[in-house]
């Protein structure tokens, strides 16, 4: 594994082998291990550990990248050449800018910094060894024995440390662990699914999310099938974020720039219910990841939504010059760098992936909304998500895992799992009760920090056969 | 590179496993694009590491480094064994592998011209080329094209005396225009969307797409589409293309035919699979026209799936997987030949690189094209009623691989024979088995393409690897359409 020492000293080597106006280095150093499991069996067993540098060179607007996991002098002085003969060859880009300084990348915000490291490395998670992960899944699959289920899922740990250092004297290091559990409960005609992560493995109970997957699974038993069509859905968190993180792309500079964004024109506009309030916030004790972007620069909070408005997108430094300067630049709203960027060269530009939702002014559990519902679905996780229409935000997918009818604030039976296409603006216009934000993980979205919602008119168009 | 994999083997077989194999793996990536005039990104890598499975007390341990030095080497085994031995700790009964000869080969990608040997001006011109001619159509709002090249060299050893050498080359290229205007986004792509064409092949692949020549004709439809009235809902006879037909294989008959999705071993992620174990030769999978293959053999083509050997060392095969519209085949490893009664895998075990565990994947699951004489132009004549597909644009089936919805970028309505008008925000849904069972006409070999998938996901930790599925343009009875906007 690197840190930041070594970092450095293969910086400094990279510096001599360069010819380049401005060098940049990103490193990425993990230890990765995941235990498997399926049909109460651990069937694969995994670690890995990698070292990457990446290296981009800057010729008077001139940039790119390479990218090598050998250290030796002969390794390094290859992808230098190559990131520099790649450069060389283009004309160069009046929008590209010179690599930023320390302080333009606020570099020392030191009150940001001890937030961020005292939530994201935990030695207790980087300590995991292959037989403590078995011992989870033993438990797993003792829960699941106790029901007489099948189960599958994983348990993975990771430690890794990521930097950044340029030319201009930027040198930023961060540490992160994540452990992670993901398990599935099977019965004969039915399954429940459970998921959380943490870098904190204390923060974990496979237990709890076991117990809760086998109910699922043996609550959904026999289901029933229900005409598709237009219900009152209560999404837990991981099938929110799941749905929901189809939005957050287009929260760019460079989607509206590129009309690629489906905020083209509707910034500052009510565009969802007014209980909708959504930020951008890589300190949140929740959230995991860097504190700085692609070029080294900190991540900032960001307000995207106020009542329902969406009050801005982020930025990355050539982003903002080049909306300040575009046609659009009255329409939307704020324009400044807000440390969200993907490493350069890239042509997506920027995104905000430390998602947060507002906690609501009367936060409802998820029983509580069941206990509310006259007739709706209770959806455990969503499924094969794909963007349908890019600009009405249509999006199709599956229900899967725990899809249950709710009659008279009970759940009734399972029910065979549903199609959708939805239309995520109505959606998000359609809340009518959500609980209070946790950190979720699915499979579809990146982790966010999102609550449950009841969402009313969620457009269910076919059933699938189970 | 041999030296570490042999070294790695010595070591775990020194630490009594019943089973060892190792993969040095050395891979090269060029990625270029162009968008809106200028660069979009240059960048190229580098990537080299060791992979190490073992099995022990009778389950599997894998542990894999980037570091190649003897001592690093060695922890890397060592480290499979003791996970192989935790593995054994949550187990119901020994791994067992289906027989397979000790291979000793070598074997090369065929190619005419190797692709890192073409100039970053050249391939940088010809995007910029084709993104001029894009945005030369009027009401074109964002112009995006791309060119990847890559080369992977790996060095197989197994305890049994497996001693393979392979090296692979990939090239893809492709562009996309869109035109946003009026509260809508429209968008074409050529020749395929998920960044063009792929295939194992070298830059020739690139200098025959004739990727200048379509360009100014594909930006003209994303614009002509916003003009275009929307695809009706309803039930109708439709005609895929043979690029959609590709991704209807590789998602309706590709994914459920994998024997670890059948048999559970991926439940919690990329799910289950209808096609249990009973239907095999029972059950109709589609009309009598439907014949599928999953064939990694250089002689089906070049595909992303094409190899001499697997990742654990079993030849390329070619396995019926559908024939005469009746399931005939799965794919299928060493370790689960057997649940089938197989004898031997069907040498489908495919890793992303050094550091992943190989896992069953799709090699090329291609329809065979129709016997007789038949052209798309034909095709769409000898239909008095329908609509004609053309190009992925969204895609979605559920974890059983039966419910599935597609949508396309552009379609046309055909009457008596004739495309009568552009039709925008195609799509269609149904049932896997329901479909296939209602293609009542599949072109010849004329219009048979080899479509490469470059970005299919699979396992935990996911891997993404290639896939290869040849098609040629087909109609189906009776398919619901328009769902996705209803």
């Amino acid at each position: 594994m690197l840190n930041k020492e070594k970092a450095a000293d293969i910086f400094a080597r990279i510096r001599r082998f360069s010819s380049a106006d401005e060098v940049e280095v990103i490193f990425n150093s993990s230890r990765f291990a995941l235990t498997r499991f399926a049909n109460n069996i651990i069937h694969q067993n995994v670690e890995e550990e990698n070292s990457i540098v990446s290296i981009r060179t800057n010729f008077g607007g001139r940039t790119a990248r390479a990218t090598a996991n050998q250290f030796d002098d002969e390794s390094l002085q290859r992808a230098v050449v190559a990131s520099e003969n790649l450069a060389r060859v283009q004309a160069a880009d009046p929008d590209l800018l010179a690599m930023p300084t320390p302080v333009e990348a606020n570099s020392e915000d030191r009150a940001a910094d001890k937030s961020v490291r005292a939530t994201r490395f935990f030695e207790e998670t980087a300590a995991i060894t292959p037989g403590d992960r078995a011992a989870v899944v033993k438990g797993i699959v003792a829960v699941a024995a106790k029901h007489r289920l099948t189960t599958a899922g994983i348990y993975s740990s990771s430690e890794s440390e990521e930097g950044i250092f340029n030319s201009r004297g930027l040198a930023h290091w961060h540490q992160q662990t994540l452990a992670e559990v993901s398990i599935t409960m099977l019965a004969d005609d039915s399954s429940g699914w459970q998921k959380s992560n943490s870098p904190d493995v204390s923060q974990l109970d496979p237990g709890r999310l076991a117990e809760t997957a086998a109910q699922k699974a043996v609550q959904s038993a026999h289901p029933r099938e229900i005409a598709p069509g237009k219900y009152v859905v209560i999404l837990e968190p991981a099938a929110v974020l799941d749905i929901v993180g189809f939005i957050f792309w287009d929260f760019s500079g460079v989607a509206i720039l590129d009309q690629r964004s489906f905020l083209n024109d509707r910034i500052g506009t009510q565009l969802f219910g007014e209980n909708i309030n959504i930020c951008d916030d890589a300190a949140h004790p929740l959230q995991a990841g860097s504190p700085f972007d692609g070029e080294g620069m900190r991540r900032q909070p960001v307000t995207l939504v106020e009542n329902g408005v969406v009050k801005r997108v982020v930025y990355a430094r050539a982003t903002a010059q080049k909306m300040k300067h575009s046609e659009y630049a009255a329409k939307v709203g704020a324009i400044q760098a807000t440390g969200h960027g993907f490493p350069l060269p890239n042509e997506a530009g920027e995104m905000p992936m430390n998602i947060v939702f507002a906690v609501p002014e009367n936060p409802r559990s998820v029983e509580e909304m069941i206990a509310s519902t006259e007739r709706g679905v209770l959806v455990t996780r969503l499924w094969y998500i794909r963007e349908v229409d890019p600009y009405e935000k249509i999006v199709t997918g599956m229900t899967r895992d725990g899809t249950f009818l709710v009659e008279n604030g009970k759940i009734q039976c399972g029910l065979r799992n549903f199609r959708f296409n939805q239309n995520l603006i109505s959606m998000l216009s359609n809340v009518e009760a959500m609980g209070s934000p946790v950190r979720a993980s699915g499979e579809e979205s990146f982790d966010m920090v999102v609550p449950a919602m009841k969402v009313r008119e969620f457009n269910f168009t076919e059933a699938t056969k189970f | 590179m041999k030296t570490a994999a042999q070294l790695a083997l010595d070591t775990a077989s020194g630490r009594g496993v019943t089973y060892a194999d190792a993969r040095v793996v050395s891979i090269r990536n060029r990625s270029l694009s162009a968008k809106n005039g200028r660069v979009g990104h240059a960048s190229e890598s580098e990537s080299l590491g060791i992979g190490v499975r073992v099995i022990a007390e009778g389950a599997w341990g894998f542990a894999a480094s980037a570091d190649l030095s003897r001592a690093a080497v060695e922890a890397a085994a060592a480290r499979a064994v003791e996970i192989a031995r935790a593995s054994a700790r949550v187990k119901v009964e020994d791994i067992r592998l289906a027989p397979e000869p000790a291979a000793v080969a070598e074997w090369t990608t065929p190619y005419k011209v190797d692709p890192f040997t073409t100039s970053v001006e050249q391939n940088i011109d010809l995007l910029l080329k084709v993104d001029a001619e894009m945005r030369a159509v009027a009401g074109v709002t964002l112009a995006e094209s791309g060119m990847n090249f890559q080369r992977e060299e790996s060095w197989f050893v197994s305890s049994e005396g497996a001693d393979i050498h392979q090296t692979k080359y990939s090239t893809g290229a492709g562009y996309t225009a869109y035109a946003f205007a009026g509260g809508e986004i429209q968008k074409r792509s050529y020749p395929n969307s998920f960044g063009g064409q792929w295939q194992n092949r070298g830059y020739e692949l690139v200098e025959e797409m004739k990727l200048v020549e379509n360009a100014r004709r594909v930006a003209e439809e994303a614009v002509a589409l916003h003009h275009a009235d929307q695809c009706p809902e309803g039930t109708q006879t439709i005609i895929l293309d043979g690029s959609q037909l590709g991704l209807q294989i590789h998602e309706s008959i590709g994914h459920p035919i994998e024997l670890d999705r059948v048999l559970g071993m991926e439940a919690n992620f990329a799910g289950t699979s209808f096609l249990t174990i009973e239907k095999l030769g029972n059950l109709r999978y589609g009309s009598e026209l439907v014949n599928v293959v999953a064939d990694a053999r250089q002689e089906h083509g070049p595909g992303l799936g094409t190899f001499a050997y697997d990742d654990e060392g079993v030849a390329a095969q070619s396995t019926p997987i559908i024939t005469n519209g009746r399931f005939t085949g799965y794919l299928s490893s060493r370790e689960t030949a057997h649940t089938i009664g197989g004898a031997r895998s069907g040498g489908t075990l495919r890793a992303e690189g050094w550091n992943r565990l190989p896992m069953i994947r799709m090699t090329n699951v291609s329809i065979l094209p129709g016997e007789k004489p038949l052209s798309l132009e034909q095709l769409i004549a000898a239909t008095d009623d329908g609509i004609y597909m053309e190009t992925n644009k969204s895609w979605s089936i559920d974890d059983k691989r039966y419910n599935f919805q597609f949508g396309c970028e552009i379609a046309w309505e055909i009457k008596k024979g004739k495309r009568v008008r552009m039709l925008k925000n195609p799509s269609y849904s149904g049932i896997t088995t329901e479909f296939w069972n209602s293609m009542d006409a599949i072109c010849s070999r004329d219009e048979w393409r080899l479509w490469g998938t470059p970005n299919c996901g699979k396992g935990q930790p996911q891997q993404v690897v290639g896939t290869g599925h040849g098609a040629s343009p087909a109609r189906f009875r009776n398919i619901r359409v328009g769902s996705a906007y209803s």
